[in-house]
Parts: structure tokens; C-alpha cells; sequence
């Protein structure tokens, strides 16, 4: 029901002239800004000016800014009869919900309204809907709104509140060169001065200029021989008058003198404000109406000579690219920034980088994941192969699993290392924006935010991650208005499906300190609880910390029981620091030095020996040894004097 | 005087139609109302009111709409012709883009045109504008009449053009020569533009 845009009625073959230049530069901002420029665009000419051809254009160019952009373009007379046939059907609200979602609506022939009560008032609550959500409205009558018989008072100041532009005759030039367009279009060429003689002649409208055109076509293609100025004359009827007098002055006996005046001081004041004045005056009228300003180009026409307009236009243009992209970057990362005067002004798009930068520094997506933790470095085992399944699934549909997902396990046991390795994984994917910090770290940027009174600042910041990771909820104890803001931020992150991932050292229903809320919300998701590590993890941690050493190093210290990874870490460091004190290799038996007892002083380790006998630190064995080491000072000279 | 501005891109020309009483001004801008077209034209306002100081001129805004991206409106004035009204005269003159003299082609009205020409350069030379430089067209008004009581345009060139600016001959009730010379002095005034005359 709805027409399709007809392909051929583009801006491209759209021929631009004083008569209708104001209306192609409104269309193209419309087309360009759509629903912020001008809303509505009313459109006014008289019959075949070109009032179609502009709202496809304007659909076309619009749909080429942004081809998700819905369009619509229909005649008044086609939403009659669509509304008739929805009302018929009981579909009325079904239709009004169609047109209430289209971004970019396209009605010509509003002059129809003309005695359609019903009508009016369908129209006027559709363009309050549209004009509310912020779509454009393009609309195109043979006269203005003001003039169209019968018209509802509020749809009359409806129209009139956005831009109403008309397009009048085009001129002498213009005419030519439409002409010259249409001719070229069809692959025909004329001798010089044909299209002239046809363009000099007043039609009412472009269609009967297209009708003469088509006449001299088919003349020409039946005669199969070029069409001279006199024969050209002739078949349009203009062969009496002119005779000998030139063809294009003196078109009709009575012309109408205003028009003839109209277009004299037309071509007057186009010839004194030149084509580079025009040109600017174009430029600040577009720049002006997406709201930018335009000092720079207005200092222009002040100027007595064109000098380097093109290339000031040109720079501006770049300019307020340059501060689109900028205000579009800032508008994601802080709204507020975004409204700064200086997005408008090109003359002062340093200070706008500036603020750019500001913002970006300051909006720098929240702390992401750490890069020391990659998920490949986790160190699997028996003891956390399920949870690490999970944690795998999390990774592999983030937000749609297990949301939130909470790490729980004494500390040290990898929670820190997981949580960054899920963030990493998780930032991997593109578009992502992931936040992984420390509760903490958390805690002091509301409190810094509130300081700096940016707090909505701060919420959109984390509003647009695409994951929130925190270290150790159990932080935010006591820590009211940190919880509220979590809480928030929680909720809007669930409800568009963002992972959340938090880690604690308990279960969260045993976190102390937590409002409720939290803590159910906290449980809702799913818990994972790492143990202490098995005999498999702490060999592959080992490995991985020690490189090249002698397995009998690995076996000793994989087989000491610890809490934690981060014990046995521990552990291991004493036993490097030792051999680096000592400038000795790292072997089991310095370890088992290290670690199992304090090295017997120098002076007795001169006839010192080892018993020779490896046991598991495990087993019981040990603190026979440990025993025999600790002996005190005394006892042990006895037994070295029985030796 | 702003005839362009280019800040809010108008151009707006105040046109002022000048000389001797019964000459023929009004029926100059009577037949340009009549001729353009109603969205165009405003209201043609003649006012008269009297007190110690008269006012009485005619005044015609047409609309010529958007020209080169330059919203053109022209305004004119009539002034009135009658010597005593000089006040109201140089009123109406003040900031006037440019003028077009309506002299009365009868040859016993010649004294009258040539005492209202010096008149208007008077006016003019006591606001402080450059008789030479204020654009002007001469209109050799009631063409129409038996020949033996006008003089032909040559003659009033002759009496009247000093300076060989643009003249028209002219029947302003039946519209001869009118629009010829609105367009005659709206070239004169636009070409200014060209120059980069005041802003």
C-alpha cells in the first residue's frame, strides 16, 4: 500500500536552481539529520515543480545516511485509504502503531486534507507521535498550510513549526539546465541552441517542460535527423511570434510582468551576490540549521573578493565532522560533557578535543581485567575441574548462563587470578567494555565521584560495560551507599545481560555487612567454591613457577600440603631466596632445608650429614627429622661427640 | 541603511518613489499591487493622518522569496508630491536604497519636476548621502497624453537628466513603463551588492 521510493528520484538528478535551492538545502539537512533539523518539513510548490522528486530524494539520501532507517513515503490519499481499509478491518490501532514506529514518514499531497475532519485529526495525533519520538516528518502541498481550505487550527501551527519552504519556477538557467540533464538522460543530444529555444519558453511547470522535451524527442526520432531551432520552434507552437526577433526574449504577448520582474532581479541578484556568496550563504544556512556555528563562514561573505572560500568551506565541513565524531565519542562516555557549547563551534575545536580528551581520560572505560592472569595460566586439577567447566561457560555466553557468577574460596586460592582471566577472556570479544576491579577500588571511585559531584557521570561509565567483575564483595560491608550504587548498576547491567562475576571468601548468605538485597542477588546467580588445591594443581603451578629444576625439587614441594595456592607460593619463595642468599642451585634438600627446619648453624656443617633418607614431607617420618634438627644446641654437640 | 545582511542573508531594498504632486507615484505602486501576486505582496498601507506633522505616504512590501540563498523583500515608498509636506518627505527618504523620479511628462508641469528633483537633492544632501552615489531612475510619467501637451522623453532627458542616469517613459495608469523601471532602478540598487556596498 505504501509507494516504494522511486530509485530515479534522487538528489543526484535533482536539478538545483534559485527557485527551489532553499528547499533542497532543507531536504538534504532533513535527510541528513533526521527528526533534529527541521520537524516537519513542509514542502509547497505549485503542481509538477518538483515536490515528489524531493521527498524521494530526501527518503533516498536518508536511507544512504542510514540504511536501518525506516522510511515511508505515501500520498495523503494512499494513508486514507489505508486508514479506511484498517478501520474496516478493526486493524486501527494495528495501523496507528505502524506509522507511530516509521523514522522517517513522507506525505505528499497534504492538500487532500481539505475537508477530512477525521483525517486532520488522525494526521495531527500521528505527527504529535512521531514529532514526541523524535522522527521526522516530511510533508509536500500544492500551496502552504495556512492556505489549504478547512485545515484544523493545531495541525495549521503543527505544519508551520518546523521549516515550511516553497519552490517557485525555475528559471531561465535552471531551466536549461534541466533540460540538458533530462536530455542526457534519455542519450539524446540536440544542436546547440534547440534546448535554448525550449528552456526560453515560460512553461507553468517542469512537466510541461518535460511534455515539450518529449515532443521534440519523438520529432527528432521520427525524422531521424537533428532537430534544428526553427523546426524546434515550430513543433512547439512558438514559430509565429519571434520570427527574426531572438527567441528567447520576448516568450509570451503577455507575460506576467511580475514574474518577468521576479526572475530579472533573480538573475540580478544572483549575478551580484555570486555563485561563491550563494554558496557560503548555502553552507551557514545548512551548518546553521544542524546547530553549529558559523562564524567562520559568515566572515566570509564580508570579504569583497571569493578568495579561498572553497577551501574555508571545506575546512569547516571537516571541522564539524571532526566534532560530530567528537561529541558522538563524548555523548557515550558522559552525556553531560557532550552538551558543551564547544561540540557546536568549530572555531573552537582544539578546546573540544580537549574536552574530548578530559573526558575520555577520566571516562577511560572503567579498570579492566588485569593482563598477568590469562585463563591458560589457571592450573587445572581435579579438586577444580567443575568450577573451572563453569567458569568456561560463562566465558563462552557471557551474561545468558550463570548471571551473576560468584567466586568463592578462602584466600589465595585463585579467585583474584580467575576473576581477571574471565574479565580477559571476556574483553576479547569485540565491543566489549569490561570492568574488573577490586571492591575497593570500587568503593573509592563513588567515593571520589560523590566528591567531584560527577556522580551520574561515574554511573554511565559503568553503565556501558558490557561486564562487571568484583574482587572481593565482601568489601562493601558497611558500605551503604556503595551497595546502593551496586545494586543499581547490578539491576541495569542484569537486565541487558551483562555478566556480572564477583568473588568472595564466603558464601554469599554468610557475607556479614551485605544488605540483603545483595546478598540474595548475589545468590541467585550461580556459586562456585574453590577448595584447597589438589596435589595436580599444585605440581603445575610449581612447574610453571620453576621452569627446568630436578623433578625430585617439584615431587617435595608438590607433596607439602597447603592451604592455598598462595602458601605454597609462598613456601616457594623462601626456598628461592634462601638459594640466592646461598648461591646454591635450587634442589630438594635446600628446600627441604628451608622449609622443614632453620639451617644448621655454619659451624656445625662442616661434618654435617644427611641422613640419607627421603621422606614425604607428608608422612610421619618428618618430624622425626624436624625433631633431630631442633634438638637444642647442647644436645646436639653430645651426639656429634658420640659420632 | 542595511540593504544586505548577510547574517540573517536578506536583502532588503527600500525603494522611495519621488517627485511632484499628482505625477503619478501612487498610481505607480497601485499597479504593482495589482500585478503581483497576493502570497507575495503585503499589506499596501497609505497612511494620512492630521495633526501639526503629516504623515502621508504610500507603502507596498513585496516578497520576492529566496534569491541565491537571500531571503529579498523590496519595499516601496511613495512620498507625497505637495511642497509642504517636505518633513514627511525627508522622513521617508531616510534610508532609501535607491529612487525613482516620477516627473509629469506635461510640459507646464516642467518648473514643478525640476523644483522637486532639486528638492530630493537637497533632502538627500542633508541626511549626508552622496547625491551621485544614491542609485536613480527617471520616469517620464502620462506618456500617454496628446502629444501636444507632453514632452517627448528626449525633451525631458534634455530638462531634466543631467547626470544620463536611466529614464523610462511610462503611463502609469496602464501600467506602461512601470515594472521597466522597478526593474531599472532594482538593477541600479543590486548591483551595489556586487561592490560590496554596506552590509
Amino acid at each position: 500500500m505504501t509507494a516504494a521510493l522511486n530509485p530515479k528520484f534522487s538528489f543526484d538528478s535533482y536539478v538545483v536552481g534559485a527557485a527551489n535551492r532553499l528547499a533542497v538545502t532543507a531536504g538534504r539537512t532533513v535527510a541528513e539529520n533526521p527528526g533534529s533539523a527541521y520537524n516537519p518539513l513542509f514542502i509547497y510548490s505549485g503542481s509538477g515543480l518538483g515536490k515528489t522528486h524531493l521527498l524521494m530524494a530526501i527518503g533516498h539520501a536518508a536511507k544512504r545516511a542510514a540504511p536501518n532507517l525506516s522510511v515511508e513515503y505515501l500520498t495523503l490519499d494512499e494513508y486514507v485509504e489505508a486508514f479506511h481499509a484498517a478501520i474496516a478491518a478493526g486493524q486501527g490501532d494495528a495501523f496507528r502503531r505502524r506509522f507511530q514506529s516509521v523514522d522517517m514518514l513522507l506525505v505528499d499531497d497534504v492538500q487532500f486534507l481539505t475537508n477530512r475532519k477525521e483525517m486532520q485529526s488522525e494526521l495531527l495525533r500521528l505527527t504529535e507521535a512521531l514529532q514526541g519520538a523524535g522522527h521526522q516528518i516530511v510533508l509536500a502541498s500544492d500551496r502552504p498550510p495556512a492556505e489549504i481550505a478547512d485545515l484544523d487550527e493545531r495541525l495549521i501551527s503543527r505544519f508551520s513549526g518546523g521549516l515550511v519552504v516553497d519552490m517557485g519556477i525555475p528559471d531561465y538557467e535552471t531551466r536549461v539546465a534541466i533540460l540538458r540533464k533530462k536530455a542526457e538522460e534519455r542519450a539524446t543530444s540536440f544542436q546547440s541552441g534547440v534546448l535554448e529555444t525550449v528552456a526560453g519558453v515560460e512553461f507553468a511547470n517542469v512537466r510541461e517542460l518535460m511534455g515539450a522535451l518529449n515532443r521534440l524527442i519523438a520529432f527528432q526520432a521520427v525524422n531521424d535527423a537533428p532537430i534544428t531551432e526553427a523546426a524546434a520552434r515550430q513543433v512547439l507552437g512558438i514559430a509565429a511570434r519571434g520570427e527574426g526577433a531572438e527567441p528567447a526574449a520576448a516568450p509570451a504577448p503577455a507575460p506576467d510582468e511580475f514574474s518577468t520582474f521576479l526572475s530579472d532581479v533573480t538573475a540580478t541578484v544572483g549575478r551580484a551576490v555570486e555563485a561563491w556568496r550563494a554558496r557560503v550563504s548555502e553552507a551557514i544556512l545548512r551548518w546553521e540549521g544542524e546547530g553549529f556555528r558559523t562564524k567562520r563562514l559568515e566572515a566570509l561573505l564580508a570579504q569583497e573578493t571569493p578568495g579561498a572560500v572553497d577551501q574555508v568551506i571545506s575546512g569547516f565541513v571537516k571541522d564539524v565532522e571532526r566534532l560530530k565524531v567528537l561529541a558522538a565519542e563524548v555523548q557515550m562516555l558522559d552525556p553531560q560533557a557532550a552538551g558543551d557549547s564547544v561540540f557546536r563551534d568549530p572555531e573552537r575545536l582544539d578546546e573540544a578535543e580537549k574536552v574530548a580528551v578530559r573526558v575520555r581520560e577520566g571516562a577511560a572505560p572503567p579498570p579492566g581485567p588485569s593482563a598477568a592472569f590469562p585463563l591458560a595460566t589457571f592450573a587445572a586439577g581435579p579438586s577444580n575441574e567443575k568450577e573451572l567447566a563453569a567458569i568456561r561457560e560463562v566465558i563462552a555466553s557471557p551474561g545468558k548462563k550463570f548471571n551473576p557468577l560468584v567466586l568463592v574460596g578462602a584466600s589465595g586460592s585463585g579467585k583474584t587470578h580467575l576473576l581477571n582471566a574471565i574479565g580477559l577472556e571476556l574483553a576479547g570479544r569485540s565491543r566489549a567494555v569490561v570492568a574488573c576491579l577490586s571492591t575497593q577500588a570500587f568503593i573509592d571511585e563513588v567515593i571520589a565521584a560523590i566528591e567531584g559531584d560527577r556522580v551520574d557521570w561515574w554511573r554511565a561509565r559503568y553503565r556501558r560495560a558490557t561486564a562487571l567483575l568484583l574482587d572481593d564483595v565482601h568489601l562493601l560491608a558497611g558500605k551503604d551507599r556503595t551497595q546502593e550504587e551496586l545494586f543499581n548498576l547490578f539491576n541495569v547491567l542484569q537486565d541487558k545481560d551483562r555478566q556480572l562475576v564477583f568473588t568472595a571468601p564466603s558464601p554469599p548468605n554468610t557475607l556479614e555487612g551485605l544488605e540483603e538485597r545483595i546478598q540474595s542477588r548475589l545468590a541467585g546467580g550461580l556459586v562456585v567454591t574453590f577448595t584447597e588445591p589438589d596435589r595436580v594443581v599444585r605440581r603445575a603451578v610449581l612447574e610453571r613457577n620453576l621452569g627446568k629444576v630436578e623433578v625430585a625439587l617439584l615431587d617435595y614441594l608438590a607433596d607439602r600440603p597447603a592451604t592455598s595456592i598462595r602458601a605454597m607460593l609462598a613456601e616457594l619463595q623462601r626456598v628461592k631466596d634462601a638459594a640466592d642468599a646461598q648461591s646454591q642451585p635450587l634442589t630438594a634438600g635446600l628446600a627441604r632445608v628451608v622449609l622443614e627446619g632453620e639451617a644448621p648453624p655454619r659451624r656445625r656443617t662442616s661434618g654435617f650429614r644427611t641422613s640419607g633418607i627421603v621422606v614425604s614431607s607428608a608422612g610421619g617420618v618428618r618430624s622425626r627429622e624436624k625433631m633431630v634438627w631442633e634438638w637444642p644446641v647442647p644436645a646436639d654437640r653430645m651426639l656429634e661427640d658420640l659420632r | 541603511m542595511s540593504l544586505v545582511n548577510f547574517t540573517t542573508r536578506e536583502i532588503t531594498c527600500k525603494i522611495v518613489y519621488y517627485g511632484p504632486g499628482r505625477s503619478g507615484k501612487t498610481s505607480n505602486l497601485h499597479y504593482i499591487y495589482g500585478r503581483v501576486p497576493e502570497a507575495r505582496r503585503g499589506r499596501m498601507v497609505s497612511l494620512a493622518t492630521q495633526t501639526d506633522r503629516t504623515l502621508f505616504f504610500d507603502f507596498l512590501p513585496i516578497d520576492l522569496g529566496s534569491i541565491s540563498g537571500f531571503t529579498t523583500r523590496f519595499q516601496l515608498y511613495t512620498v507625497p508630491g505637495q511642497v509642504y509636506y517636505n518633513a514627511t518627505r525627508r522622513l521617508v527618504l531616510q534610508g532609501a536604497d535607491g529612487v525613482v523620479f516620477v516627473a509629469d511628462s506635461q510640459g507646464r508641469q516642467l518648473d514643478e519636476n525640476l523644483e522637486s528633483l532639486q528638492n530630493l537633492h537637497a533632502n538627500l544632501l542633508d541626511q549626508g548621502v552622496d547625491v551621485r552615489a544614491m542609485p536613480l531612475v527617471l520616469q517620464y510619467n502620462k506618456q500617454d497624453l496628446p502629444k501636444e501637451l507632453v514632452l517627448t522623453p528626449a525633451e525631458m532627458d534634455d530638462a531634466l537628466n543631467f547626470r544620463a542616469v536611466p529614464s523610462f517613459p511610462a503611463d502609469a495608469l496602464h501600467g506602461t513603463g512601470v515594472f521597466e523601471s522597478l526593474k531599472g532602478i532594482s538593477e541600479l540598487v543590486l548591483k551595489r551588492l556586487a561592490q560590496g556596498a554596506p552590509a
